[in-house]
């Protein structure tokens, strides 16, 4: 299991674990934890509608992908750490870190 | 004013598929969607994705499917408004419904069956104070008439294909066009990033990059945008539009105002035949729920047909409904 803080828009934080060994994507438990993604395309980095932005552990977690980067291009708000959560995975990367929400559809 | 005896809300896979499973049964269909071709999602957002769930096609892609399915229905004359987001239903005094577009397009229908996947796709929009004050007084998100634009002052924001390929077109045709671009480059199609810097280059555009949107101003119609540059710095264009271009993203939209039962942005239906509380309203695929529900589009296919069998009652009140394989009676077209 890992550990990690997820902050929604009006800034509450909570604490999630989730299993590292599925193979699940951080956009599946943000939509298990019933977070408000919509997450259209389902998770194929295609819609921009589970933005995130990492506040902390992004020296673990990396920068956006390309393909993600060509998501987060046509999207109002953007920030330096911003990540498409369906293409980060549930690992111990994740462990500490904190996620906020983004983007008009969270 | 169209008349038909089922309008279909949605015209993405399961909205389709509907119209086929109603032309079974001798019912006609009109279908409304706002994007401006149908397939839903997966023509606007997937179209060459390949799709692995759809029985016996161990592989389709998407856009491909969406043509099976028109092909599909073709027997059946459906007839379709595109481009045009339904907002009013109104019960008439027999029960059935009249159906208002944003266009005014008005649709009577027997029965009404919302397949709207996950909404509306409305354009996302950038987050500025007084925004909707300018909304229709100089801030529009999408270019309907470009005549609109001619010999204006159009400011155009975004870093997208859509951002690019207008600032191209509207170069020609603005008194002045304007591109605001957060970041330093393009990621979009390089072709007509080339194209935008040569413009730019050539002093008939106005390129800005790593810059955001601020603030408007202007007295009832818009006259400045405001800009943060890259080192804060503040940059006023004077502006005739703002046309910000963002992309667009899913929304319930007026569905919600329709009296039904909303649970997390999806329609509550009965299982035994997928209707609403609202009697002659129906709802299928991934904009309903229930217990167990799966957002599959096989699974709105299911959904289609009991649906159908079930409003045949309102279409033909006086007839029995006798169920039949196709293999039996084949698909006798309209």
């Amino acid at each position: 299991m890992v550990s990690f803080t997820v902050e929604d828009q009006d800034g509450n934080r909570q604490k999630i674990e989730a299993p590292d060994d599925m193979g699940l994507s951080l956009m599946e438990i943000l939509k298990a934890y019933e977070y408000p993604i919509l997450a259209t395309c389902g998770g194929m980095a295609l819609c921009a509608t589970c933005h995130i932005e990492v506040l902390k552990g992004e020296e673990e977690l990396g920068i956006a992908t390309d393909v993600e980067l060509d998501q987060l291009e046509n999207l109002p708000e953007y920030y330096s750490t911003s990540r498409l959560a369906c293409q980060v995975r549930i690992s111990t990367l994740l462990e500490g870190s904190i996620i906020k929400l983004r983007g008009e559809d969270n | 004013m169209i008349t038909t005896d089922i309008c279909i809300i949605g015209a993405g896979p399961v909205g389709l598929f509907a119209v086929f499973e109603a032309g079974l049964l001798k019912m006609r269909c009109h279908l409304i969607d706002y994007l401006p071709q149908v397939g839903g999602q997966l023509s606007e957002i997937y179209p060459q994705k390949p799709i692995y769930d759809i029985p016996g096609y161990p592989e389709i892609k998407a856009q491909e499917l969406v043509d099976n399915l028109m092909k599909q229905i073709k027997p059946f004359k459906p007839t379709f408004t595109l481009g045009e987001r339904v907002d009013y239903l109104a019960k008439q005094d027999d029960g059935s419904f009249i159906v208002t577009t944003n266009d005014n397009t008005q649709v009577h229908a027997q029965v009404i069956v919302i397949a709207g996947g996950l909404g509306v796709f409305e354009p996302r929009k950038p987050v500025l104070e007084n925004l909707e004050k300018f909304e229709g007084r100089g801030v529009t998100y999408m270019v309907k008439n470009p005549e609109t634009f001619r010999d204006k002052k159009v400011v155009l924001a975004g870093g997208g294909d859509s951002a690019l390929d207008w600032t191209i077109y509207l170069a020609n045709l603005a008194e002045r066009v304007t591109l605001v671009h957060r970041n330093e480059t393009f990621r979009g199609a390089p072709d007509s990033a080339a194209k935008v810097y040569d413009l730019a280059n050539n002093g008939k555009i106005d390129l800005i990059l790593s810059a955001n949107l601020k603030e408007l101003s202007g007295n009832g119609q818009l006259h400045n945008v405001k800009l943060e540059g890259k080192n804060k710095e503040e940059i006023i264009i004077n502006a005739d539009y703002l046309i910000p271009l963002f992309g667009l993203s899913p929304k319930l939209g007026p569905i919600a105002d329709w009296g039904l039962n909303i649970d997390k942005s999806a329609i509550e239906v009965d299982t035994r035949d997928y209707s609403t509380g609202v009697e002659r309203i129906y709802a299928i695929g991934d904009i309903n729920t229930y217990p167990g529900k799966l957002k599959l589009i096989l699974c709105g296919f299911h959904e289609a047909a009991i649906m159908m069998h079930s409003a045949f009652k309102y279409v033909y009140p006086d007839q029995k409904l006798s169920f039949k394989y196709t293999t039996v009676n084949g698909v006798n077209s309209f």
